[in-house]
């Protein structure tokens, strides 16, 4: 019996090891399940397309949804170009001194910020010291900052994979380094360039900290778009529905559809991001 | 013969060490000219010197003359894409642009503000041999070609510039034996037009294809001279012992 | 285009990638700036010494108490509760996907575990309130279960994603001679696993927790909604607390500006930042001492 014992500890070990694979899986399950089964009777095309009415008990997500969508082109508005352009730097111009390590260390810390103090950032810049009020302007500012750096590090990652011969065979018909750039090595790397800023702004997209005090309001009685004014965004208003209406228990099924309504967004979002870096990792093979 | 490109007393160094060392050479217009010599012997890195590629890396340190004809290339106010107009180069691998097969050829031609019409594509192409097998698939992307012929394509995009030097940086080392044929077949025929440096790790294709040899040694050009010369007559012993392959 | 434009364009756009390199400095500067002017503000009202030993957090008292010991023990608690959780499942998570799933396997369970890490904040926290917090309150007999326990459970599922990720990478990159050496002297997969694979990738390991750990403290919209929130001192698990993140996500809205109440939110933010900063700093720390430790 004696050979058998490391073969049945093995088995117990392996299962170990399963279990918590399962696990982890189950909480995914049990998220995914939760919100679609109770979420599906409320979504329709209806529940998305129109506005909220009755102090929210009843009517849809659209005021949200627009809000978010916004918000997000917002965000990304702002953080695409800054945040390539800064990768453009990084890698194409920086020298290996004290100012591109600086910096280096700058993104890094501020991609482990956590996403209240953006909150309390934009509100000390951009809402009070740049007076533009508690806004849709402010909160995807406060967004795209937030952005930032990840937008950077992918842009980076894919910078780095374009080899040096692409550059040189630019520069050898002399082009400039900008033409260069611009016409050569930003084009090839746009796959992998799309896949994180879409990752990026999904993200974003379900962030609700940072706009908590810069501009998200708990209701709008009218349609938003205004760049100077409140709005209303999925997930702060997913936040608003399940711990400070009025009346929790009876909006719980919009709560529910607000919840999927923004998941499938996310999600939605994501996708994109990988059909794009499907594409990415089939061009360099 | 006139000389077209030259070097004197060139000396580059990358940081603190030194890779060229007092080198002195020449071209000759409508020739083609083998720089031969082991792994790191600085033949690359002297090639590259003379389309200003180093420009890329501040830790890049030259001095010496470098000259088109009687044009300093490195003259401050001789603007740089002027020089690497004139003088083309072709990479180890093969590098076309993420672009179609028409763009590859025309896009150079655009910013340099030379005419980009399709006769002038079309014309690039026939003179690389590859105007044949891409005539109807002008908007594919390059990427798709073979490796013969993306190394041709990078040889069309070089000679659309209409350049006067056609610098090559072992062109076919990373092609099948066919292609490579295919490619000394076309650069003997390009020298026609153009004045040629080649640097290259075959001996059979420095003998088939170069008119004149450089052999280089550890930063240094040990010798020069005919291509028959340099392979039946080697004056110096390195020389005679790298052609014989005893290192490399 | 003309020559004399091209150059110019060149050199603008030379200066323009530069100057937005820079603007990471100016903001990572910025938010610094902004965090110790504003606790500057504060601490010319309240001691430094009473706000971080003080046992009390009552801002709107009639005199007010601005002692964050109660939030950094909940902050601290709801972490560690998070890191019980998250730190063996991470672990054996990753250790499974990097030793044993086949790559058919893999290819499911990684898409997985980035749809985790997808899931919005704000949604997790909800799940919170409605499925967590009624099988606490059932299982505690409690009036309801939003506290400590149903925080630190939400912030494990939203650390996992991060620590799986990380500590995955650092099993992977043991070289395969290690395992091969181990297997040679007879060996099983699991003898291994645990006195080569992950002694090696220890660093990485630590990395992935610390990256965890920051993370955890950081994160706002789930213990806000499902800690409960009462700023009382925490004595174990079932207790409502009430983190700093929260305490600045609740308060930041209600309180007038440029007051003494508004400063104390930054203070607390300025800890919150050094607190993430330090747990970051050690993860990258330990990623950089694992990449050294295996470059060779």
């Amino acid at each position: 019996m004696r050979y058998k014992t490391p073969k049945i500890a093995s088995i117990i070990e392996w299962s170990t090891l399963l279990l918590s694979t399962c696990l982890v899986c189950f909480f995914l399950l049990v998220v995914l399940w939760e919100i679609i089964s109770k979420g599906a009777s409320k979504l329709s095309w209806e529940f998305v397309f129109s506005v909220p009415t009755d102090g929210m008990t009843k009517g849809g997500v659209f005021t949200p949804v627009i809000g978010t969508v916004l918000l997000t082109m917002i965000t990304a508005l702002f953080s695409i170009p800054f945040g390539v352009s800064c990768a453009i730097y990084l890698n194409e111009y920086a020298e290996n001194n004290w100012l591109t390590r600086t910096i280096r260390a700058s993104i890094r810390n501020l991609s482990g910020v956590p996403s209240i103090i953006y909150g309390l950032f934009g509100l000390a810049l951009f809402v009070q010291a740049l007076q533009f009020g508690t806004s849709m302007l402010a909160a995807g500012l406060t967004l795209g900052l937030l952005s930032l750096p990840y937008i950077i590090t992918t842009t980076e990652e894919a910078l780095v994979r374009i080899p040096n011969s692409t550059r040189e065979a630019a520069l050898a018909i002399g082009a400039t380094k900008f033409e260069t750039i611009k016409d050569v090595v930003v084009p090839s790397a746009m796959p992998g360039i799309l896949t994180g800023v879409v990752l990026t702004l999904s993200r974003a997209a379900g962030e609700t900290a940072p706009i908590l005090f810069t501009g998200a309001a708990f209701y709008i009685n009218r349609s938003t778009g205004y760049l100077n004014e409140e709005f209303m965004a999925l997930p702060y208003h997913l936040y608003m529905l399940s711990t400070q209406h009025q009346s929790i228990e009876e909006v719980r099924p919009i709560a529910y559809g607000t919840a999927l309504v923004l998941v499938i967004v996310v999600f939605l979002m994501n996708l994109t991001a990988f059909y794009f870096r499907y594409k990415y990792r089939k061009n360099e093979n | 013969m006139r000389t077209k490109l030259s070097a004197e007393s060139l000396n580059l160094s990358f940081g603190t060490k030194q890779v060229l060392k007092s080198i002195n050479v020449s071209f000759n217009e409508h020739e083609i000219t083998a720089l031969i010599g082991p792994s790191g012997c600085g033949k690359s890195t002297l090639l590259r010197s003379f389309n200003r590629m180093h420009d890329l890396f501040s830790y890049a340190h030259i001095d010496g003359k470098l000259k088109l004809e009687e044009l300093d290339l490195y003259d401050k106010t001789v603007p740089v894409t002027e020089i690497r107009k004139r003088i083309g180069m072709v990479f180890q691998k093969a590098n076309p642009f993420p672009k179609s097969i028409y763009e590859n050829i025309a896009y150079g031609l655009r910013i340099n503000n030379l005419p980009h019409g399709k006769d002038v594509v079309e014309k690039a192409l026939r003179e690389a041999f590859l105007w044949e097998e891409v005539k109807d698939d002008l908007k594919m992307p390059a990427t798709r070609l073979s490796g013969g012929q993306q190394q041709r394509l990078c040889i069309a995009r070089a000679v659309a510039l209409r350049p006067e030097v056609i610098l090559m940086d072992e062109p076919c080392s990373a092609l099948d034996p066919v292609s490579t044929l295919k490619i000394e077949e076309l650069i003997t025929h390009l020298k026609e037009k153009y004045t040629i440096v080649i640097v290259t790790h075959n001996m059979q294709q420095a003998q088939r294809i170069a008119d004149k040899t450089v052999f280089m040694y550890l930063g240094e050009i040990k010798e020069e001279g005919a291509t028959q010369d340099i392979f039946n007559f080697p004056k110096n012993e390195v020389t005679a012992n790298y052609i014989k392959g005893q290192f490399g | 285009m003309r020559y004399k434009t091209r150059i110019s364009l060149d050199n603008l756009f030379k200066i323009v990638f530069k100057a937005t390199g820079l603007l990471v400095l100016a903001l990572l500067g910025g938010i610094f700036l902004m965090l110790i002017y504003n606790s500057f503000s504060f601490f010319l009202d309240v001691r430094p010494l009473d706000f971080i030993t003080g046992m009390e957090w009552n801002p709107t008292g009639k005199t007010p108490k601005y002692g964050m010991l109660p939030l950094i023990l909940s902050t601290t608690l709801v972490t560690l509760g998070a890191m019980v959780i998250a730190i063996p499942l991470g672990i054996g998570t990753a250790a499974f996907i990097a030793e044993y799933a086949s790559p058919r396997l893999k290819n499911i369970l990684k898409p997985a575990i980035e749809m985790l890490a997808a899931i919005p904040s704000v949604v997790i926290g909800f799940l919170g309130i409605v499925v967590l917090s009624p099988r606490i309150a059932d299982m505690a007999d409690l009036s309801n279960g939003l506290n400590a326990l149903n925080g630190a459970i939400l912030l494990a599922i939203m650390a996992l994603p991060t620590i799986i990720t990380v500590a995955e990478d650092a099993i992977h990159a043991v070289p395969n001679t290690y395992k091969e050496a181990s297997y040679g002297v007879g060996a099983t997969k699991w003898q291994t696993l645990r006195k080569v694979v992950i002694p090696a990738a220890f660093p990485g390991i630590i990395a992935a927790i610390m990256l965890g750990v920051g993370r955890a403290i950081g994160e706002t919209m789930t213990v806000l909604m499902a800690t409960g929130n009462a700023s009382m001192f925490p004595t174990g698990m079932f207790d409502a607390v009430k983190t700093m993140t929260a305490t600045i996500a609740i308060e930041m809205g209600e309180v007038p500006y440029q007051t003494t109440h508004y400063y104390a939110l930054y203070a607390i933010a300025t800890v919150l930042f050094f607190m993430t900063l330090i747990a970051n700093m050690l993860g990258e720390y330990f990623i950089n001492k694992f990449r050294k430790y295996h470059a060779v």
